[in-house]
C-alpha cells in the first residue's frame, strides 16, 4: 500500500482522530451511544456514506465549479444518506427506529462535509475513498469506546449480552443510571481526550492564559477550534 | 397543544444543545468568549425561525404521504425526499439571508456574517425540523418551536461562552486543556438542565 | 448490496461522460457548464435515490406489518413455535370499533385500517377535551383496530392498541385482557421515547410479566389499575389494582397509568369492553339457565 494511501487510512485513528482533535461530527456521537449495537450501526452507516461521498465528488473533482461546490457536495452527500437511510429501514428496522433522525443527521455531520472539502477536492478517488473510510473509522473507534463503557456500566450488558450481573436480577452489580443518560457521553468523550493526549502529547492545547510566574513562555493565543 | 408550554418546553426541557446536543460542533468550537457566542447564537435562531416554517409547509403541501391531493396525486408519499428537500431548503434560505443582510441590513451582516455558512451544517438546524416532522406539528406550533428551540440554543452556548472565559484562568491538566475541559463542562451543565426534564405547564 | 451497484453506475456514468463531451472542456465557472453540471448531478443522484426508494419500499412496508404483527402475538401469548409469524397471526381476528358506542362497525376494512394513521387524519379524527385526555394525546380516531383471540367461539383474548405521552413523548403499546374484559393478560411498548435505564424499562419483560393477572376495573366498574411509587406487596389491599412503579421514572409511570386508564375507560374502549362484559354474562346467564332447565 502507498504510503500516502497508508497515511490516508490509518491517519485518522488515533494521531488526528476527527472526533476527538478535529471537533467534528460529535452530536450523533453522543445520541446514539446509550446502546452498543445501535452504535455499531450508526459507525457502519457513517463510514459508509464518508467513503461514497469522498469517492465520488474526488471523482467529479475537476468538473465542480467552485459556485456550486458547496450544494454539489450536499447534494451527493444527501442522496447518500437517503439511500443509507432507506436500506436501513429495509434491513434493519428495528435499529432504524432507534436511531430515528440521526441517520439523517450525517448529512450535516461536519466529518463528511469536512473530508469532502478538505480532501477529497484535491486527491484522486482511490485516496479519498480510503480517507472517507480511515475517517469514519476514527469516528467509530470513539463511537464504541463510549457506547461500551455506557452500555456495560450503564445495563450491565454488552450487545445485549448480560456481563455484569444486575441486583434486579439477583446479581451483584447496580447499574449506574448516569451511564445511560446523555451528560455522561461528555465527560466520558472528555477523558478519552484527555487519555489520547497522554499517549500523544504533540495534540495538547496551548492554554490560552498562562500565570506569570509558573511559565516563562510567552502566552500562545487561541488554538483548536477549527 | 398550548403554544406557551410548546416555547418553554423547547427552550429549556428539550434544548436542542443540551438535551438532544445538536449543532455540537459550532457549540464547541466558537464558544470561546461570549460576543461570538451571542452572534451565533443569535443567527442560529434567526435561521431556525425562518426554515422550520417554511420546512413545514413543505412537509404537508408536497411531501406528506397523500399530500400531492391537490395535484391529482393522492396515492403519492415522497417523504423519502425529506431529509434532500429540508437540507436544500436550509442552504438556499441561508444563502438569500446572506445576500438580504448584505444588501440591506450591512450592520447585522458585519456581525452575523462569518457564521451563516457554518449554520448550513449545523445539525441544530437540521434536526429542528426534523423533529418538527417527526412531531407532527402544525405550521403555528412550527413557528412557535422553530423560534423557541432557536432561542434556547442561543442560550446554551452563551452559557457555555460565559463559562468558558471564566474557566481560562484556572490551571488544568495538560491533556484536557481545551476540548477535553470543554467536553466535561457541557457534560456538567447538561445534568443541570436535566432538572427541567419533565416539568409541565 | 444494491447501494454498491448504484455507485458504480455512478462512477461510470461520470467516466463515459468525460469521455464523450467538448461540454466538460469548458472552464468550470463558465454559466454553461455551471447548469450543466448541476443539471447532471440532480438527475443522477435523482435516479440513485428514487430507485433506492422504489425498490426497498416493498421490503419496508412488509417489515412494518411484520413487526405490528410480531408486537401484538407477543402481547397475545400465542407462541410462535414451528410457525411463521403470518401462520400464527391467523389465530387472531381483526376488528374496527366505533369507539364512542362500542359496537363493532364495517365503515371500514379491518384488515388494513390503521388506527395510528387515523388519528392524524381531519376524516376520523376526534379532538377531546382538555379533562377528558387524560393520557395527553390530543385527540383520537373514531374508529378503533381491536385484535380478538378465540378459543371455541368464545373470546379468549381481548389486545388492545394504546398510546400516551410519556416523559419525553409518545408511548405506543397494545394491552391484552382476558376475555371477562377485566383482567389484564399481557402488556407490550414497541415504540417510545423514555430515558433507557430508567422510563426506558417500559420495555422490560419482567416488568410487563408483573401485569399478568392484575384487575382493571373496581366494582363500580371504573378502570383504577395503576402503578404505585415502590413496589406492590401482595395481600395490601387493592394490590390487584397496583403494579410497581418505574424506578427513578415517576412521570413515566404516571404517563402509563394515564394511558391505561384512559384506553381502558369511557372515552377510550370502556363502551366496548362494557358490551363484552354484558354479552358475557348474558352467556354466562343463558348457559346457567340451559343447564337448570336440563336439570
Amino acid at each position: 500500500m502507498a504510503s500516502e494511501a497508508k497515511k490516508a487510512l490509518f491517519e485518522p485513528l488515533v494521531s488526528n482522530n476527527p472526533i476527538a482533535l478535529q471537533i467534528l461530527g460529535i452530536c450523533s456521537a453522543l445520541a446514539v451511544t446509550s446502546q452498543l449495537s445501535v452504535a455499531l450501526i450508526m459507525c457502519l452507516a457513517l463510514t459508509a456514506v464518508c467513503a461514497f461521498s469522498n469517492l465520488s465528488i474526488s471523482l467529479i473533482r475537476n468538473h465542480v465549479p467552485s459556485s456550486i461546490r458547496i450544494i454539489v457536495q450536499m447534494t451527493i452527500i444527501a442522496s447518500l444518506v437517503i439511500v443509507v437511510d432507506q436500506v436501513l429501514k429495509a434491513y434493519a428496522f428495528d435499529v432504524s427506529k432507534k436511531l430515528a433522525v440521526f441517520v439523517g443527521l450525517i448529512i450535516t455531520n461536519c466529518i463528511v462535509m469536512g473530508r469532502a472539502e478538505a480532501y477529497a477536492m484535491k486527491n484522486g478517488p482511490w485516496n479519498s475513498f480510503l480517507d472517507g473510510i480511515g475517517n469514519g473509522l476514527g469516528y467509530s473507534l470513539i463511537l464504541i469506546i463510549v457506547a461500551t463503557v455506557r452500555e456495560l456500566f450503564g445495563s450491565g450488558t454488552l450487545l445485549g449480552y448480560q456481563i455484569l450481573a444486575p441486583v434486579s436480577e439477583g446479581g451483584w452489580y447496580t447499574p449506574n443510571g448516569l451511564m445511560l443518560l446523555a451528560p455522561s457521553a461528555f465527560i466520558i468523550i472528555g477523558l478519552t481526550i484527555w487519555a489520547i493526549r497522554a499517549f500523544d502529547p504533540k495534540q495538547v492545547e496551548k492554554p490560552d492564559y498562562e500565570m506569570q510566574n509558573a511559565h516563562n513562555a510567552p502566552a500562545h493565543g487561541a488554538s483548536g477550534g477549527h | 397543544m398550548d403554544l406557551v408550554s410548546l416555547a418553554v418546553k423547547s427552550i429549556f426541557i428539550e434544548n436542542l444543545a443540551l438535551s438532544f446536543f445538536l449543532g455540537m460542533c459550532t457549540f464547541l468550537a466558537v464558544s470561546k468568549k461570549i460576543q461570538t457566542a451571542l452572534g451565533l447564537g443569535f443567527a442560529v435562531f434567526v435561521v431556525l425561525a425562518i426554515t422550520v416554517p417554511v420546512n413545514n409547509l413543505i412537509y404537508q403541501n408536497f411531501l406528506q404521504e397523500g399530500a400531492l391531493a391537490w395535484a391529482g396525486l393522492p396515492e403519492v408519499d415522497l417523504s423519502f425526499l425529506g431529509l434532500i428537500s429540508y437540507i436544500g431548503v436550509i442552504a438556499a434560505l441561508v444563502q438569500i439571508l446572506e445576500m438580504f443582510l448584505d444588501r440591506f441590513v450591512p450592520a447585522l451582516y458585519n456581525a452575523l456574517g462569518i457564521f451563516l455558512p457554518l449554520i448550513t451544517v449545523n445539525c441544530a438546524i437540521l434536526g429542528a425540523s426534523l423533529f418538527m416532522v417527526e412531531r407532527d406539528y402544525t405550521f403555528t406550533e412550527s413557528v412557535v418551536y422553530g423560534a423557541s428551540s432557536g432561542f434556547g440554543w442561543a442560550l446554551a452556548i452563551v452559557a457555555l461562552a460565559g463559562i468558558r472565559e471564566k474557566l481560562k484562568y484556572s490551571d488544568v491538566p495538560d491533556g484536557l486543556q481545551g476540548l477535553g475541559i470543554t467536553f466535561i463542562t457541557v457534560g456538567l451543565m447538561a445534568l443541570g438542565f436535566l432538572a427541567f426534564s419533565g416539568i409541565q405547564l | 448490496m444494491k447501494k454498491f451497484n448504484n455507485l458504480n453506475l455512478e462512477t461510470r456514468s461520470m467516466k463515459g461522460a468525460t469521455k464523450q463531451a467538448g461540454f466538460f472542456h469548458l472552464p468550470n465557472d463558465h454559466i454553461v457548464k455551471t447548469i450543466g453540471v448541476a443539471t447532471l448531478l440532480c438527475l443522477v443522484c435523482s435516479i440513485i435515490v428514487s430507485g433506492a426508494a422504489t425498490l426497498l419500499k416493498p421490503t419496508q412496508v412488509a417489515n412494518a406489518l411484520l413487526d405490528k404483527k410480531n408486537n401484538i402475538l407477543a402481547v397475545s401469548g400465542i407462541s410462535l413455535e414451528g410457525k411463521t409469524v403470518d401462520q400464527a397471526f391467523e389465530q387472531i381476528d381483526s376488528l374496527v370499533i366505533d369507539i364512542a358506542t362500542g359496537a363493532v362497525t364495517d365503515a371500514v376494512d379491518a384488515t388494513t385500517f390503521d388506527q395510528r394513521k387515523a388519528s392524524k387524519d381531519a376524516e376520523y379524527r376526534v379532538e377531546l377535551s382538555d379533562d377528558q385526555d387524560i393520557a395527553q394525546i390530543g385527540g383520537l380516531s373514531k374508529y378503533a383496530n381491536v385484535y380478538l383471540v378465540k378459543n371455541q367461539g368464545a373470546i379468549d383474548k381481548i389486545i388492545l392498541p394504546v398510546k400516551g405521552y410519556g416523559l419525553w413523548g409518545t408511548m405506543y403499546g397494545f394491552i391484552a385482557l382476558e376475555g371477562d374484559a377485566n383482567t389484564v393478560s399481557g402488556i407490550t411498548f414497541y415504540e417510545h421515547k423514555e430515558t433507557p435505564g430508567l422510563g426506558g424499562e417500559i420495555e422490560n419483560k419482567k416488568w410487563q410479566s408483573s401485569w399478568v393477572g392484575k384487575k382493571v376495573n373496581d366494582a363500580s366498574g371504573e378502570p383504577i389499575l395503576q402503578l404505585i411509587k415502590g413496589t406492590v406487596v401482595a395481600g395490601t389491599p387493592q394490590a390487584d389494582y397496583k403494579i410497581d412503579g418505574l424506578a427513578g421514572a415517576t412521570l413515566t409511570s404516571n404517563g402509563v397509568t394515564n394511558l391505561v386508564q384512559f384506553w381502558l375507560g369511557e372515552n377510550g374502549f370502556g363502551p366496548y369492553l362494557d358490551k363484552v362484559r354484558g354479552q358475557q354474562n348474558q352467556a354466562s346467564i343463558s348457559m346457567k339457565t340451559n343447564v337448570q332447565e336440563r336439570g
